[in-house]
């Protein structure tokens, strides 16, 4: 898709987004996906927790099993999170002369 | 072992052979209107789905070096050194998912190829952007050797390369690489995507059929793991235990911090990056995120697998008559396997050793031709002439880590490997807090990637090792100031870096320090596939600017 595509006028009654800003976002999903991530990351950092022998799971030590099923919880976590944040932060097209001119102001 | 096994060796090189002209094949795949570009020789036209960005990054992050380490090192020294490896691979996924699509986004808007690329953009400044580029680049090169390693170590067992003269004991290394850099050029990034397909079907056949097969043949998984555990908890001469079973209490920072560290800095690296960008989507690396564990489910398997080697009692011995834990996977295979099974997985590892060394060597060129040779060298470089310039440096990048294994100690290889690990974690605060803020200034981050550089390299120098008798780089842990318990160096030596960067952004903010011009706006790290590209004023020139 090239650029000359875009000329399409604005929507009469739209106004111009101005995207020097973040797109809006719902705050509390965006937490929400963030403490989805943050749960395996803590669980596999607090070592203590499972740097043991037993419960076994057949021949297999807790170490072992544990950690395989971490796998699976944060693949379901991070597909959630994936959901979560598609819902929180819908995308915002960038339409408009902005949009390809390079605006080079910092902060 | 002696001699060579014709069955094995016939499968692998049948394997090597589909492979090879795949890779040719590949630059009429998904086929593109000129290979003369950076976006379709080094990133594939940023065209990839979710499936082929599976493949990719699979086939990419879990190289043939990995495959054959983890395991040795689950063999030699227990889970410390191994199984990390899977708390690793699995929050590095919650990482990435956090800052990638940011990446991908600004990348995008302004056509970014490298993380430098983006630093430059970003903060304004060619040494921060230099800083970024020479850290990937030094980082890359031990890596792709390392690739080498695999395969050889695969060679090995065969009865290949034995020989008495230099030829005949390098020469099957040598075509390989040889066709792999043939490929590499012609093709791009799609040859090792195409590659990976097979690589990744390998592989995941050959590991679930070895572990399946191989626990029954020696006695089933309470065998394997009451062998470990004999071996691991047996007094070493030293004393002390020869390794771990269980991390003890003791482990459980470096368990901890080597998981967590290795997680930061994989994505720094430019291969990871480079897989990245060449995604179509800003969402594509996040549905990623939840469907690339499968491949951690993989390794932390593969690296049972070394455990199993000592239930049977495995001896990996090299052609040398040292013993060399490094082969310890193909040997047990060789071993173990019909004939013919051990060589389709003889080619799992061997052909999972191509395709991180293609994209490595991809990466590291476009970093060269991005940062180093049209932002110092050329500054008015065509689309065209980059692309010539990357094309011929994943040649030259080839061929010295080639001279770097067949001349050097592969001990040298592994030494600089590690350092790359630390070197390439003191890009992050520059890169992935960069995605962020600006808040951090860009001499500040300069300042603390250099003090990050020179305690890594300086802790890892002294790192010695007593029971293998090495002064230096004998390890990747080393004592964390404060805490006082043993952790991984690259860790403690980002977050040294960050503090440097933070006191010394708080001192430039008071004497007003010019922060370098913004070249970004909010919005481009949001936007996605159908956004504009900015259009610069230089590329305008230029007919070949991609306008997508």
């Amino acid at each position: 898709m090239s650029p000359t595509d875009r000329k399409v006028p604005e929507e009469p009654g739209r106004a111009a987004v101005d995207h020097d800003t973040v797109p809006p976002a719902r705050t509390g999903l965006l937490v929400l996906a963030g403490v989805l991530l943050l749960v395996p990351i803590v669980a596999l950092m607090w070592v203590g927790s499972y740097s043991r022998v037993d419960p076994k799971l057949g021949a297999f030590p807790f170490f072992v099993w544990y950690q395989f099923l971490w796998v699976f919880i944060t693949s379901a976590l991070t597909y959630t999170a994936y959901r979560i944040v598609l819902v929180a932060r819908p995308h915002r097209p960038m339409t408009g002369d902005d949009a390809t001119a390079g605006t080079g102001e910092g902060r | 072992m002696s001699g060579i096994d014709g069955v094995a060796l016939t499968v692998l090189v049948l394997l090597f052979l589909l492979v090879t002209g795949l890779g040719f094949w590949a630059t009429r795949w998904r086929r593109p209107t000129s290979m003369e570009s950076l976006d379709e020789w080094g990133l594939g036209g940023r065209s990839f789905g979710t499936w082929i960005t599976w493949f990719l990054l699979g086939g990419d992050l879990y190289t043939a070096y990995t495959f054959v380490a983890v395991p040795a090192a689950m063999f030699a020294l227990g889970a410390v050194s191994g199984f990390f490896a899977v708390p690793y691979t699995i929050v590095l996924y919650p990482i990435i998912f956090v800052f990638m699509a940011r990446l991908w986004s600004v990348s995008h808007r302004h056509g970014y190829v490298t993380t430098a690329d983006f630093v430059r953009g970003r903060f304004g400044s060619r040494g921060l952007s230099l800083a970024v580029a020479v850290t990937g680049f030094l980082a890359t090169m031990p890596y792709i050797a390392l690739q080498l390693v695999g395969i050889q170590a695969v060679l090995e067992v065969v009865g290949l390369g034995g020989g008495g003269n230099i030829v005949a004991k390098d020469a099957p290394l040598f075509i390989a690489f040889a066709l792999l850099a043939a490929y590499t050029y012609s093709s791009g990034l799609r040859a090792p995507a195409v590659i990976a397909f097979v690589k990744d079907t390998l592989i995941y056949l050959v590991i679930l059929v070895a572990i399946i097969y191989l626990p029954a043949k020696v006695g089933g998984w309470g065998e394997v793991f009451s062998a470990a555990e004999a071996k691991m908890t047996a007094a070493a001469p030293d004393g002390k235990p020869v390794g771990s079973f269980v991390p003890a209490e003791s482990a459980h920072w470096a368990y901890a911090t080597l998981g967590l560290g290795s997680a930061l800095a994989l994505f720094m690296y430019p291969h990871s990056v480079t897989a990245s960008l060449s995604a179509k989507s800003r969402n594509t690396i996040r549905r990623n995120a939840s469907i690339l564990p499968a491949y951690s489910f993989v390794l932390g398997l593969l690296a049972l697998l070394g455990w199993v080697a000592i239930a049977a009692g495995t001896t990996p011995v090299g052609l040398d008559g040292e013993p060399n834990a490094q082969l310890v996977i193909p040997q047990l295979f060789e071993d173990m396997f019909p004939s013919w099974f051990a060589g389709v997985a003889f080619a799992a590892i061997a052909i999972g050793a191509l395709v991180p060394a293609a994209i490595m060597s991809i990466a590291a060129a476009n970093t060269f031709t991005r940062n180093i040779y049209k932002e110092w060298l050329k500054p008015d470089a065509t689309p065209q002439q980059e692309a010539k310039v990357s094309k011929l440096m994943s040649l030259l990048v080839k061929a010295f880590a080639l001279v770097f294994v067949l001349v050097l100690d592969k001990q040298n290889a592994i030494n600089f490997q590690l350092l790359g690990g630390i070197w390439i974690l003191q890009t992050f605060p520059a890169v992935v807090l960069g995605l962020y803020t600006r808040w951090l200034h860009r001499w500040a981050l300069t300042a603390g990637w250099a003090v990050g550089m020179v305690y890594g390299t300086w802790q890892a120098w002294n790192a010695a090792n007593p029971r293998s008798g090495v002064d230096h780089f004998g390890s990747s842990l080393a004592n964390i100031p404060v805490i006082g318990e043993l952790g991984y160096i690259a860790l403690t030596a980002f977050v040294l870096n960050l503090l440097v960067a933070v006191v010394l952004t708080l001192v430039l903010g008071v004497v007003k320090a010019p922060p370098g011009e913004d070249e970004t706006i909010r919005g481009d790290y949001f936007a996605d596939e159908d956004d504009p590209r900015v259009v610069k004023d230089l590329d305008a020139l230029s007919p070949s600017t991609p306008t997508h």
